[in-house]
């Protein structure tokens, strides 16, 4: 391969790991309390809001069931409102992040729901508020699978980006697409995918360790 | 087999009267329905309940599962509210408060449960901390109400261990601490003990006796139990169907069942329930030769009062003992005793009159050849 290959392959990992980095980044942050409130606002819950409950589900459940590749089309004009631009990197940022917030929705609100729901009764019987009892019992309770979750969206994040090249977004499928199939490139074909299979492993390999330490249930002494 | 039946020797204990202090907790003809839903009807869960809790004392409620304990229990500290009817709490009517009432409310009611519900990310000490954290105390005030807490339930070694770390017993003593951090006036226990094996029981119950007692603390508890009640409760309610059917002073309780229910719960620890080889045997009517089944409960003054010596001397019957069973309840000693004695109608009436003397139970069960 030559340098500027090389290169390629390079920058094409940066900009990969720039895109899943920022979207994992803003779908956290708008997912995680749109999770919460999904875990907390049925009828007889500590937020109870059973209409929005449903509302917010049908809307998360329908991004959910839009293709991805559908997604970025279909909201060509809010990228050019947010991003200023519908294409390259910077856009692709915004339908991944997009495809994020209602995934990282339902896995944090799975998370949330397996707390044992004793310790929200001993936490309401000790006079704590509903907010108390998110912030000092069903988040630090859910971490370990909460970092679980989070894995699960930043690997799901690495496949979506592959796909934004199609709408002019960089990137490691980008770079496949053009010069790996379009130039008949095997070997940057070949390399686009090891890279990817190496960054997944590394962030499944990370995201578990850190699981791991935050568990404390199955710790004997 | 000539028998007299010395329970105990030295001087009567006096029976524990009725405590005449103020209830600190009084509820006022509570019921609590659950409304039908589609397919299933209403649900009575707790029904017209009157019951007082005397400051300082151990009250238990005892039932099968879903006779209301649960339910009643959490009319307390208000996690559950009452269809009807008012709840008192240290002169609080917590029915009446509003949610930021009742959260300023519960932190003077601890509560300790089943499974302990203790946070496995947090150490024994960070659990104890929870509803100072909570109650919004200082960090630097923290400690000085953790580490006494810690030492008081015996693991200040503990300390920085996580839950999985502690055995069952460690778990319910961080959860006795936990519950009384922000000094509560009242203890509640849901079924505190009921997933430990009867050693680790025996030492949490004297824990709480030992709380009860040095901190003025009073406890209320539940449990399907009969042994708990009879270990740790001054008091018991009998609670079944969402009803109260029976309640007084364990004492009363114990030595005269007046209710069904009541009874089986007392059989199981007095020996008041029949052995199955005498059921075998027993025949309700009288042949030549049978002698008479009685089943004598001896109480309080006269449980250890030489009645079986003394029948024999003044009405000179020979009494045989089938199966007996001595107990100490709430710290008074309570016989229950099944004998059987050779006598014709006329005398059996002579006996079954002596026996009664005092505060003692007989029944006449039948006869045996």
């Amino acid at each position: 391969m030559s340098p500027e290959i090389l290169e390629l392959i390079v920058w094409s990992t940066l900009d990969t790991l720039v895109m899943v980095g920022l979207s994992g980044l803003f779908g956290t942050l708008l997912g995680l309390p749109l999770g919460i409130f999904l875990a907390t606002s049925r009828a007889n819950e500590l937020f109870p809001a059973p209409v929005a409950n449903r509302i917010l589900g049908l809307v998360v459940n329908a991004t959910r069931s839009t293709p991805f590749i559908i997604l970025v089309v279909a909201i060509v004009p809010l990228t050019r409102l947010i991003a200023g631009t519908s294409i390259g990197t910077r856009a692709a940022v915004v339908p991944l992040t997009i495809a994020a917030i209602p995934f990282i929705a339902r896995v944090i609100e799975a998370a949330i729901r397996e707390v044992d729901q004793g310790l929200v009764e001993a936490a309401r019987a000790f006079g704590a508020s509903p907010l108390q009892i998110v912030e000092k019992v069903l988040l630090p309770e859910a971490m370990p699978a909460l970092t679980l979750a989070l894995t699960l969206t930043v690997v799901s994040l690495l496949g979506y980006s592959a796909m934004v090249g199609a709408v002019g977004g960089g990137g490691l499928g980008d770079l496949g697409i053009r010069y790996g199939y379009q130039r008949f490139m095997p070997e940057v074909m070949a390399t686009v995918v090891l890279v990817l299979i190496a960054l997944v492993q590394g962030v499944q390999t990370l995201g578990e360790a850190i699981a791991r330490r935050l568990d404390k249930r199955t710790r004997n002494s | 087999m000539n028998a007299s039946f010395p329970i105990l020797s030295g001087a009567p204990v006096p029976l524990p009267s009725d405590v005449q202090t103020r209830p600190i907790i009084a509820f006022a003809n509570v019921s609590k329905v659950y409304p039908s839903r589609k397919e299933s009807a209403e649900v009575v869960a707790l029904d017209d309940i009157e019951l007082q809790v005397p400051e300082g004392a151990i009250v238990g409620v005892i039932g099968k599962s879903g006779a209301g304990k649960s339910t009643l229990i959490r009319l307390i500290n208000g996690l559950e509210r009452p269809s009807s009817g008012r709840v008192l709490v240290n002169g609080t009517d917590v029915t009446a408060l509003d949610e930021r009432g009742l959260r300023q409310a519960r932190r003077s009611i601890g509560m300790i449960f089943q499974h302990f519900n203790l946070l496995s990310s947090r150490t024994a000490f960070e659990n104890i901390a929870l509803p100072l954290e909570i109650a919004g105390i200082a960090k630097s005030g923290i400690a000085d109400v953790v580490e006494p807490l810690l030492a008081m339930v015996g693991l200040s070694d503990k300390r920085d261990r996580y839950p999985a770390e502690l055995s069952g017993g460690q778990k319910q003593r961080v959860g006795i601490a936990r519950a009384l951090a922000t000094k509560p006036k009242v203890l509640l226990s849901d079924e505190a003990t009921s997933a430990l094996d009867p050693e680790t029981t025996d030492q949490i119950l004297s824990l709480l006796k030992t709380i009860n007692a040095e901190l003025k603390l009073t406890i209320v508890f539940i449990t399907h139990e009969m042994s708990v009640v009879k270990k740790l409760a001054d008091r018991v309610a009998v609670l079944e169907g969402g009803r109260i059917v029976e309640q007084g002073t364990t004492y009363e309780i114990f030595t005269h069942p007046c209710h069904e229910t009541t009874r089986k719960f007392v059989g199981s620890i007095t020996g008041g329930t029949v052995p199955e080889w005498l059921v075998a045997k027993l025949r309700p009517d009288r042949r030549d030769g049978d002698s008479a089944v009685l089943h004598v409960g001896f109480v309080g003054g006269d449980a250890d009062q030489p009645v079986l010596s003394r029948l024999a001397r003044t009405l000179g019957v020979d009494v045989n003992i089938l199966h007996g069973q001595v107990e100490t309840i709430a710290g008074h000693p309570f016989g229950s005793l099944f004998i059987s004695v050779s006598a014709d109608p006329e005398m059996l009436r002579g006996i079954i009159g002596e026996l009664r003397a005092g505060q003692n139970t007989v029944e006449h069960l039948g006869y045996v050849s």
